[in-house]
């Protein structure tokens, strides 16, 4: 180990602080210091182990002006690329590269993007060659991060609460990913439900939107999640009526929709009683009582 | 019929549905509800809500407006003759739905279609109402998919275009000569007579979107179809080349295959088994290798056996197999088009590649840094430091991610194809 070589630390506000990252980065590689001379710490309250006390739940607020509505439809593309410009320029593949690998769980993260930056200068060709391993990883990471966004977007669910002062609807879901993406996904469910307040809660932090401002606050805990939402009733209805019992492939829905999901889903609830009974509906189905094929 | 509440009608009206492969919500132009009054975005790839215990996509809400029907196809669940239990919505259960799901984040959006009622125009309209509701009434920005009743009015169709990302229209039989013993009320040349107005009025818009951003869309996210796998004896051959014409003459997105599934009370003009899964999962695989990956109609079904594709093998390690004089490819320096044709190299390892050996020579190890399936490739290629020829003691041809989805006797015979394989090499 080469740990105690470090001269420099860095000390990210959060998880997911990339603007940090790049702002610490293009200072530490304009004054050309050594990766291996670098340490990345995260001073958020949620992640980093040594910080011993929680600190105040503080909000903040994340203004939506006209720009920061652009980058609502576009999700971390305006201010990635504004990050290191002061600098030197780099390929737009390294800010899409990371852009997502350094919402990673990976405690490594922020070394290997500041390796491929160093490394960039002498090897400008170096993220096209995918079987690098530091590159193979960057993108193993990445993948990864994108894989989990995606499956927050599907596996969100809101209940909706009706405030009894106001009588006006705020729709809350709870999500617990693996990586750090509850705010960088945000800006999705913002484009999506921008007219109904809504908040997602997670372990990590959690994101809210009032139909003007995405706002950040600490993370919460699984029994902050309303229970129960009337419309579930219906959606497991349809869930249970477009599932083909003769189809069974149990395998191939629980490689898209993994079992670590299922106990935040309402629907899943069903899926053991729906595979147990499913051999017996094929079987009333193929022996009909009340049409035989003839002449078969 | 007694009363039913709206999800008692849910439950007819998505079983009634199932039977269509489509959920796709992919394809459709970005937007999102900022700026607007309700709810709702689009773009990308589609996103998949939720799976069934059938492993299908669930991403809209996928259900008939009534599964009452003058037609009495043979195959369909809603037959006239079925003995099935009815129902019908109302266009304003349907919205309510619709959004109460969205909001939830379920879905995203809204696969309409109906049995046919009346006429093709009374369903039509009714079919076009849901989607005049949501749209202007609840200014809804998410997916909405229509069922396209043939020989509707066109003005009706235009209006559909108007307010649905994509709409489809069920070919549903290979063989035109079946309609009249399966589908004695469709007529084949009427459906496509619809498909191809349609493919010219997406076309059209297309072209003044190009010209104007402000041109009116029509069905932007393009138009499909679905063919019925077992259920009138069309060979694969006979699939594929109706798929193919149908591709060709209506510029379709998807040509969906749905292995016809047994149905309560099933006719008996139909045969007594189901087709295997398979069968349907292995026709995508050679769809997919036509359109994406530079094969030629003719060599897939060269290299199938009386017409039909292999079960236990998928066409891809079926075409190698039969074409050995082509391998094995030399990963640092065939074409595109030959690592394409590689076993376990898909359209995105094949980019990695190219990208990669522009900058070194790629040896084994750095194969499997770029693809997850290089142990699947490596009897069919050659990188700086391997050849298949060197190392040809173990089962070299393995193909794990086929075989999780193989039954158990399939997997077995496609064990003995790599074993009875492993001379080829030695030559």
């Amino acid at each position: 180990m080469r740990s105690n070589r470090h001269q420099i630390t860095v000390r990210l506000a959060a998880a997911d602080d990339r603007v940090g990252w790049r702002e610490a980065a293009r200072r530490l590689d304009q004054a050309e210091i050594d990766p291996a001379d670098v340490a990345w710490l995260v001073d958020d309250v949620q992640s980093d182990l040594f910080s011993g006390r929680p600190g105040e739940p503080s909000a903040t607020p994340v203004a939506v002006n006209d720009k920061a509505r652009a980058d609502v439809q576009q999700p971390g593309r305006a201010t990635a690329s504004s990050a290191l410009q002061h600098g030197r320029r780099v390929p737009r593949a390294f800010i899409e590269l990371t852009d997502a690998m350094l919402l990673h769980s990976d405690t490594g993260r922020f070394d290997l993007a500041y390796r491929l930056l160093v490394r960039l200068r002498r090897e400008p060709a170096l993220l096209a060659v995918a079987a690098d391993p530091d590159v193979a990883r960057a993108l193993r990471l990445a993948k990864a991060v994108r894989r989990d966004q995606h499956k927050m977007k599907a596996f969100v669910r809101f209940r909706k609460v009706t405030e009894p002062t106001t009588g006006s609807d705020v729709f809350i879901a709870w999500f617990e990913p693996e990586h750090h993406i509850i705010a960088a996904t945000a800006p999705f469910f913002a484009g999506r439900f921008s007219n109904q307040r809504w908040s997602i809660l997670s372990p990590q932090c959690s994101m809210h939107w009032d139909t003007k401002c995405l706002q950040r606050s600490c993370g919460a805990q699984r029994s902050d999640w309303p229970t129960q939402d009337a419309m579930e009733t219906a959606w497991r209805t349809y869930f249970a009526s477009i599932f083909n019992p003769a189809r069974l492939n149990e395998r191939a829905m629980a490689a898209e929709m993994p079992r670590k999901y299922w106990r935040n889903l309402p629907e899943a609830a069903d899926i053991p009683q729906l595979v147990a009974t499913a051999p017996g509906r094929v079987a009333s189905m193929i022996d009909p009582v009340t049409e035989k094929p003839a002449g078969a | 019929m007694a009363h039913l509440d709206t999800t008692g009608k849910l439950a007819i009206l998505a079983d009634a549905a199932k039977y269509d492969a489509s959920c796709a919500s992919s394809a459709a132009p970005r937007r999102t509800s900022l700026g607007g009054t309700g709810v709702g975005s689009t773009g990308g790839s589609g996103i998949c809500h939720a799976y069934a215990p059938d492993g299908r996509c669930i991403s809209l809400l996928k259900i008939l407006l009534t599964n009452v029907c003058v037609f009495d196809c043979a195959y369909c669940i809603n037959r006239a003759s079925s003995n099935v239990r009815r129902a019908r919505f109302t266009a304003e259960e349907v919205v309510g739905l619709t959004l109460d799901f969205y909001k939830r984040n379920y879905i995203e959006g809204l696969f309409l279609s109906s049995g046919i009622i009346r006429s093709s125009n009374y369903t039509m309209e009714q079919v076009v109402r849901v989607a005049r509701m949501l749209r202007q009434d609840h200014d809804f920005r998410g997916y909405i998919h229509l069922k396209t009743i043939p020989d509707a009015d066109p003005a009706l169709i235009e209006e559909a275009g108007r307010y649905a990302d994509r709409l489809s229209i069920n070919v549903e039989l290979p063989r035109a000569e079946s309609f009249p013993r399966l589908a004695p009320e469709k007529q084949p040349d009427r459906i496509e007579a619809t498909m191809g107005g349609l493919a010219r009025r997406i076309g059209e818009a297309k072209a003044a979107r190009r010209e104007s951003r402000r041109a009116p869309l029509f069905a932007p996210a393009g138009q499909s179809t679905q063919l019925i796998v077992g259920a009138d004896g069309a060979s694969d051959a006979e699939i594929m080349s109706a798929s193919r014409r149908l591709y060709e003459s209506f510029r379709l997105k998807r040509v969906y295959y749905s292995a016809y599934s047994p149905i309560p009370a099933s006719s008996s003009l139909l045969p007594a088994a189901p087709p295997p899964l398979l069968r349907e999962h292995r026709l995508y695989q050679a769809d997919w290798l036509t359109r994406f990956y530079g094969y030629s109609l003719a060599e897939i079904v060269g290299s199938m056996r009386q017409g039909m594709l292999d079960l236990a093998a998928d066409p891809k390690l079926v075409w190698a197999l039969a074409n050995r004089q082509c391998f094995p490819v030399d990963i640092n320096r065939a074409d595109r088009e030959m690592l394409l044709r590689v076993p376990g190299l898909g359209v995105r390892s094949v980019g990695r590649i190219l990208s990669s050996r522009r900058h070194r020579t790629l040896r084994f190890e750095d194969l499997s840094r770029l693809t997850r399936s290089a142990e699947r490739a490596r009897p069919f290629v050659v990188t700086a430091d391997s050849h298949p020829g060197q190392s040809l003691d173990g089962p070299m041809i393995d193909q794990p991610r086929n075989a999780s989805r193989v039954p158990e006797p399939a997997r077995r015979a496609s064990h003995h194809t790599g074993g009875s394989q492993l001379e080829l090499f030695a030559a």
